[in-house]
Order: C-alpha cells, then structure tokens, then sequence
C-alpha cells in the first residue's frame, strides 16, 4: 500500500481556469495574465484571494506571492517542465492531507504566440539557458530542441518495435477531432492521416503535425481539504492518487528511450487510487510530440509497450472511440505555451464535473492526467474522481 | 575526415572536462573511468555518478559504437550548420558502454540507421579541440 499517510481522497480540486484562443493570442500577458487565472479559478469555487495560503508556481516561489500580496505558509516552485502541474497536483493535496495548508492556488501563463510578435522577451518558463551539460554536451550537433529529443524516442520505437508513421499520425487526427468540438482550439479542421505525412519533415520521423502548437495560455487550479470542498460552489473533484518519478534532464541521458519513468508515476498513481485500467473514463495525456502520447499510453499499461502503434491505429482516442483521451483538443490542437500540463488538469476537471458540453466524456468519474516534462524526462500522473 | 566547420556552435571547457577537451586537440577520444567501480561514465562530471568517488581516471575509448536512435534535422539548431541540412544527429553507444550525442559524418544522412556501426571521426574547431563525431565503420 502506497498510501500510508492518507493523502488519497483528502484534498479536492475545487476552481479551474484556462484560456487559449483561435489565433493563438492572448490580450494578457505576464503577471497580468497570472492574476486574471487566479481570479477566475478562485471565483470558480466561490473562494477569496485570503483564503489562499499556499503558492504553487513553475519557478517562481517568491515573485508570485509577493505579487498576490500573500504571506502564505506553503510555497512551491517546483519547476519540472511540462510535468510542473501534475508535480503541483500531488505536493499541494499531500499538503492539505496533512495539514499543512488549506486553500493552494497553483497558476500558469505563457505567451510565447504574441510575444514575437510584439518583441516581448519570450517567458515561456525556466527551460532555456543554464543547463551547462547539455550546452557542453548536445548543443553543439545541431539537434532542435526538443522536437530532435523527442525524435529520437519515435526514432528508437519504430527500429525497436515497427511503429509506423501513420500509426504516430493517427493519434493527431483522433486529437484533432476533439478539437472540433472545442471553440477555443487553435486548429478545427479536419485532418486526416495524409495531411500529417505530407506536413513538412521537421526532424525524422516527426512531420510539423505530430508536433505541439506553440500558442499563448494559461491556467490555474484552486485545491482544498475535500472537508471544505463539499461546501463550495462547484462539485469536488478529489485527488485519488499521485505518482512522480524522473530518470533524466538530457535525452541523451535516458536509460532506455522507448520507456518514460510514467512506468514508475503511473503505477503509484494508480495503487493509491486503488484503481485499474478499466475504471479510467478519461485519459489526459501529454501531447507535446504524437510519440509522447503514444509512449505514456504504454507506459501507463493501457497496451504493452511495443504496441501502442496498433492500439491507437482504429481511433479508439477519439470522440466515441472506447478510450476518449485529449478531450480539448490536446497540446496538438487546442493551446500549447510551452508547459502544457496545466490543460491536462483543468480539462479533467471540467469533464469530472460534466461540463465539457459537446465534448463531454458520458459518466466520467475517473480522470487519469498524465504529464511529461523536459524531454520525458520527469514524468508525473494524477488521478482525479469525481466521487472518494 | 570532415571540412573545417567554423559555423559550428563551440562549446565551452568546464572544468571536470578539460582532460576530454584537451586530448582532442590530438584526437584523442578519452571517457572518465571511475576507479571505484570499473567502469566508465558519460557525461564527464566531477565524481562517478554510481558511487559519488571522485577518483576518476580518463582512459582512451575504442571508437566504435552503434547508432542507437537517429533523427535527421531538416532545419539547422544553429546558423552554423545551416549548409549542412538535411543531417543526422545521433545518440551513439560505444563499445565501452557509454551513450553520446553525436552527428554521424560523411554519409547521405537518410542512410544512418538504428543498428548501423560506427566509429569515431574528428572536426576541428576554431581553439585547436576537435569534436567527436562518427562516420560509417570501414571494417
């Protein structure tokens, strides 16, 4: 039993907030873009910016309380890339669980879609610069980061396991056909497996359309005790299990590049929870790359690894296909600022509480968000229910 | 043996890597060995990062190794390399065991495959060190 301190089904996710937009632009940015998240998530649960006292964000540990005006007693500034909000997820209800806060806000914002465009500096998050390995190490053979990292990895699993390319294309069109469903998604049209083939090569085997948006976004998420949580505006989605695991920070350091340390976070996730495979109605899946969607479904055991290919090839991610994943639209079609991992909460929370309109996942009760940061390199996977 | 590539990022000398850095300039492919444990390590770092030791010897590697994934770059990372899209970079295990990153040299790069053997290869750079890079194994 992994959850010998109680952390299952004490805390709830009680206030999302997101935006993204069809062009891809914000009005907002910055801190400005921050505040109006915790605004909306806070009134989402019919909470005030006192109540909070615990501050989670991707980095920034100081700068954002003091900018809320907060003295909280809880702060985080777990930065694990993309994986940051699933990581935020499991250190804010272990917190609660045990008491040592009672309200925690955790935010994201990145605009890296109208910064060029406006000649801002770019905020996309603590990815760039002071990594002295991989500037000594990687940088200097050319590879485009991080899409030749992740390249790498599809590279490995079609010579290890004969994955193809339509099979990786597959999981875009199943992702994009969510996107249809979805208003504020960057791309709606539909695409089919030949327009992903015949997108440009960006780094082999991935074309342009097996990679990510680069859009402006934000979000955040409000968590309290599942106590308080019953008395707010919104129903609780309750945080059943939480695993984070990393093997890596340079992909030229991964062990094995057909398997993310999720082999690792998925399982705790899953044991705390007390769940199976079986009992997961929504997947919310890192999609910053086809292969990394395709990875993480192995990886968390929903097929065996070697054959995510196969199991993805009849659209079965789709909308009415038997697993519904990536329901907004995914990092490959609806908003990718550069962390996405935030969207992968805040979409499951919004199907746990049935308000995902035509997009809406009948009966959802079990949510699996499983995010990826760096490049795979630190893996982290949250189960969310709408009932403990 | 490659053309001079001046428009290649260069990177810097830390100093855990100075013994690497220097035995290129004679093209010399040297990997840190941990004495403790028998074995080499890769990236160079002040301790062995298996046992934390900081006795470490540089010890002279083979040069021959496999590719073990490969993604071919149809746009440059950096303005230095832009004459040379489409190409290969690699992750190479070398016979000692170790895995690095490197650009697979003097082949059409559509060519470089999962399995295909390799050894080492030099490009000079513009302070003397030469980088390691790999070509396709001649025997």
């Amino acid at each position: 039993m992994r959850d010998e301190l109680g952390v299952r089904g004490q805390a709830a996710i009680v206030g999302v907030a997101d935006a993204a937009s069809p062009t891809g632009d914000l009005d907002l940015h910055g801190r400005a873009l921050e505040a109006a998240m915790i605004r909306e998530a806070l009134d989402d649960a019919g909470l005030e910016l006192s109540d909070v006292d615990a501050v989670f964000s991707a980095g920034d540990a100081m700068g954002l309380p003091e900018f809320l005006g907060l003295h909280p007693r809880w702060v985080d500034g777990t930065m694990t890339g993309g994986s940051s909000f699933e990581v935020h997820v499991q250190h804010a209800a272990t917190a609660i669980a045990l008491g040592l806060c009672d309200v925690a806000v955790s935010v994201y914002a990145a605009t890296p879609h109208s910064d060029r465009k406006r000649g801002r500096a770019n905020d996309f998050g603590g990815r760039r610069g002071g990594n002295f390995a991989a500037m000594t190490w990687e940088m200097p053979y050319g590879m485009r980061m991080p899409m030749g990292a992740y390249a790498l990895a599809a590279s490995r699993h079609m010579a290890e396991f004969g994955t193809t390319p339509e099979q990786l294309a597959q999981i875009a069109v199943s992702t994009r056909e969510w996107a249809a469903l979805n208003p504020r998604a960057r791309f709606r049209d539909p695409l089919s497996i030949d327009d992903v083939l015949t997108s440009e090569m960006i780094c082999s085997p991935l074309h342009k359309l097996d990679c990510c948006l680069q859009t402006d976004g934000a979000g955040a998420f409000v968590m309290t005790s599942a106590e308080r949580a019953r008395d707010l505006r919104r129903p609780p989605v309750y945080v059943l299990g939480v695993g984070t695991a990393t093997s890596h920070s340079m992909i030229s350091q991964m062990p094995d590049l057909t398997t993310t340390a999720t082999t690792v976070s998925g399982p705790i996730a899953f044991e705390m929870a007390g769940i199976d495979h079986e009992d997961v109605d929504l997947l919310m899946l890192y999609d910053s790359f086809t292969i990394t969607t395709l990875l993480l479904l192995e990886d968390l055991g929903f097929c065996k690894k070697g054959e995510g290919g196969p199991f993805v090839e009849d659209g079965k991610l789709g909308p009415g296909g038997e697993l519904p994943t990536n329901t907004n639209g995914g990092g490959l079609s609806y908003t990718h600022p550069g962390m996405y991992g935030m969207f992968l909460i805040v979409e499951a929370v919004r199907q746990l509480r049935g308000e995902a309109g035509p997009r809406q996942v009948p009966g959802c009760k079990i949510a699996v968000a499983s995010g990826s940061g760096g490049v795979l390199s630190a893996m982290s996977t949250c189960v969310l229910g709408s009932s403990t | 043996m490659s053309a001079p590539a001046p428009g290649r990022y260069e990177p810097p000398v830390t100093d855990e890597a100075v013994p690497f850095w220097s035995a290129t300039e004679r093209r010399a492919l040297m990997l840190p060995w941990c004495t403790t444990c028998e074995q080499p390590f890769w990236y160079p770092r002040p301790v062995c990062p298996r046992c934390l030791s900081p006795d470490i010897e540089w010890r002279p590697a083979s040069g021959r190794g496999e590719v073990y994934a490969v993604s071919v770059m149809h746009r440059p990372a950096h303005p230095g390399m832009a004459d040379r899209v489409p190409y290969p970079v690699a992750l190479v295990d070398l016979d000692e065991g170790v895995r690095l990153l490197t650009n697979v040299v003097d082949v059409d790069a559509m060519q470089v495959h999962v399995g295909m053997q390799v050894e080492l290869s030099w490009e000079p750079m513009s302070d003397g060190r030469n980088l390691p890079v790999f070509a396709p194994a001649r025997t």
